[in-house]
């Protein structure tokens, strides 16, 4: 720090320590803004139907469990937990697809030496940036004339074939930092690649798999036009599907449980992120720099 | 991407000691490498490369779907270019990607900015402010949107604390887009972080220096940070405004299913979307789509070359 110039070490301190209440004040203000929505929806959530709109209070004047009660009875039929477990699905084929395919698809752009490598490695970056709605049209028509329309497969194929760019790219990153010596041992000593692969190379990107994997969940847990073009049975619905089709059918009157059940649906990613926050925000910042 | 110091590949480095050189070590080396990346290049085939061809075949037929496509030539493209709710799209969805991204970066180096310096409890703030990216694309969240945003709710209350009387925003033509504009803007964590990154790389003395010649705080971020992170600003500028071309989800739940009343929420995709699933005019959609490609592809090529007149590559420097 630059304070050791300054002739009178107290006023230092004193003036560092008041800039830190600054920041911390500013940062605070800041965040407040930010998360408002996130604390509005949770005491929106305890508010009978007709203050949500109305009250501009972000705590409920009598918290009422009505909302979350009024849950269970699911929606025309159809029970929240069905939603959850479509969803579940959906997010858990999506993880083991994407790990398995663009880790092994990683590993043979960072590790192994083949005709060709820069011109597919080049091509493989290109569709990073290519907009995903060209493709859904004549995909949708392959798995229509496949009779795979309103099944889980189109929404996880992509992910089993490594389309996901994205996270092939991530793991080429993190695959190529891994010191050299490493691998040329594992060849000296008698290692294929296939055992390279799975004793060396996999464990060491433990980092770079989780955060494939947390993203990969939350994509999932989230996705709607997939779903919404894809699914057409109620009972296979996902959370999103089932969220649009309560608001449709009961509208403003049950306006509560509305609420109360975008809150549930929210618990998965909040809870996914607050256990691996640390992976996910370094690996977003390596995926823009290095 | 284009940031990454673009050494595609390394070029393989001559090893003194590689044990299974020749043309047979060479080969099992290739076939190694193609099983390895079977899964991709069937993907690359069946789910990229095949649907492409398909889609630009479809762009010049009538196809709905149940009958066999019908050649028509660019009778798509022209009726497109002079539908009105497609110039209607573009427009909406110019001014979306024009106001959202710069307010949505401006926030994000901001942030960043102000979470650079070092201080107490830095990684939850990060951490906190990075939550919303993540469930801002849920439908959830597009319901607390509706909610807050709504006639008599929140925000409208708020505004007429200052005077400011013009109803919810979600039914109001002339304001719905903005409320996915704040939605948008509210999803600036990731970008944030990106930011976060380029700040943590700028050289210390750089700083130190420039203090010392008696520059003050602005003109040290203008002079020291902004060329220092104009390739985190560049990446982040192409990346946001791609995604902000394919916007979908948001409009389609926030405003409401139709995208907006009087289609003031209706973007490109959700206008393909329309014309695609419900009408089935998969031709028309797919001339959408490939016209939303060449628009991609322009504004990524004219950032390319502007790149030049303000992004500072280290290398470039020395």
């Amino acid at each position: 720090m630059t304070t050791v110039s300054t002739p009178v070490a107290r006023t230092a301190g004193e003036r560092r320590r008041t800039g830190s209440i600054a920041w911390h004040v500013g940062a605070l203000a800041v965040l407040a803004v930010v998360l408002y929505p996130v604390i509005w929806v949770l005491g929106a959530s305890f508010k009978p139907s007709k203050d949500i709109i109305a009250s501009i209070d972000l705590l409920p004047a009598k918290p009422v469990w009505a909302n979350f009660s009024g849950l269970a009875d699911g929606i025309s039929g159809i029970s929240i937990g069905s939603f959850f477990t479509n969803s579940l699905m959906y997010a858990g084929l999506a993880v083991a697809g994407v790990v398995i395919s663009s880790s092994l698809t990683a590993y043979a752009f960072a590790k192994i030496r083949f005709a060709g490598r820069n011109l597919l490695f080049t091509l493989m970056i290109g569709t990073l940036l290519l907009p995903y709605h060209v493709l859904l049209i004549p995909q949708y028509v392959m798995f229509r004339k496949l009779e795979l329309v309103d099944t889980l497969v189109p929404l996880v194929a992509g992910k089993f074939l490594a389309t996901e760019a994205f996270f092939v790219f991530l793991m080429v990153q993190f695959m190529r930092g891994l010191p050299r010596e490493l691998d040329e041992a594992a060849k000296l000593d008698g290692c294929g690649h296939l055992r390279t692969y799975w004793s060396i190379v996999l464990p060491l990107c433990r980092p770079a798999l989780i955060t494939s994997a947390i993203f990969t969940f939350i994509n999932a847990w989230n996705d709607f036009m997939g779903p919404l073009i894809y699914l057409n049975t109620p009972s296979k619905y996902t959370v999103s599907l089932g969220l649009m089709m309560f608001r449709d059918q009961e509208g403003i009157s049950n306006y509560g449980s509305m609420i109360a059940m975008s809150l549930v649906a929210l618990v998965p990613v909040i809870a996914f992120f607050m256990a691996f926050q640390r992976y996910l925000i370094d690996g977003m910042a390596t995926s823009g720099l290095k | 991407m284009t940031l990454v110091k673009e050494a595609p590949v390394r070029p393989a480095k001559k090893r003194p000691a590689a044990p299974a050189a020749g043309r047979r070590g060479r080969r099992r080396e290739n076939l190694a490498g193609y099983l390895f990346m079977s899964p991709w290049i069937a993907g690359f085939l069946l789910l990229t490369a095949g649907p492409m061809i398909a889609s630009l075949y479809y762009a010049f037929t009538r196809y709905n779907l149940f009958t066999p496509p019908e050649w028509v030539g660019f009778d798509n493209f022209t009726t497109m270019f002079q539908d009105p709710r497609w110039q209607k799209s573009v427009e909406v969805t110019l001014k979306y990607v024009v106001v959202a991204t710069p307010l949505k970066l401006l926030l994000a180096l901001g942030v960043a900015l102000l979470l650079a310096q070092q201080r107490r409890g830095q990684g939850l703030y990060r951490a906190a402010f990075y939550m919303p990216s993540l469930i801002g694309a849920s439908v959830s969240v597009g319901f607390v949107w509706r909610a807050l945003f709504s006639d008599d709710a929140v925000v409208d209350r708020t505004q007429k604390i200052f005077g400011v009387d013009v109803g919810g925003w979600i039914g109001n033509p002339d304001y719905v887009l903005y409320s996915l504009v704040a939605l948008s803007i509210w999803q600036f964590g990731a970008p944030m972080v990106i930011f976060l990154a380029g700040l943590k790389q700028v050289p210390r003395e750089l700083y130190e220096a420039a203090e010392v010649d008696g520059a003050g705080p602005l003109r040290r971020f203008w002079n020291i940070t902004l060329p220092m992170i104009s390739p985190v600003l560049f990446f982040n500028v192409l990346l946001e405004s791609i995604h902000a071309f394919q916007v979908f989800g948001s409009a389609y739940v926030v405003s409401d299913t139709r995208c907006g009343p009087a289609d003031a929420t209706l973007v490109y995709t959700c206008y393909l979307y329309q014309k695609g699933f419900k009408e089935a005019q998969m031709g028309f959609a797919s001339a959408m789509a490939w016209s939303l490609v060449v628009a991609v592809a322009l504004v990524t090529a004219v950032l390319f070359w502007s790149q030049k007149k303000w992004v500072h590559y280290e290398e470039a420097a020395k």
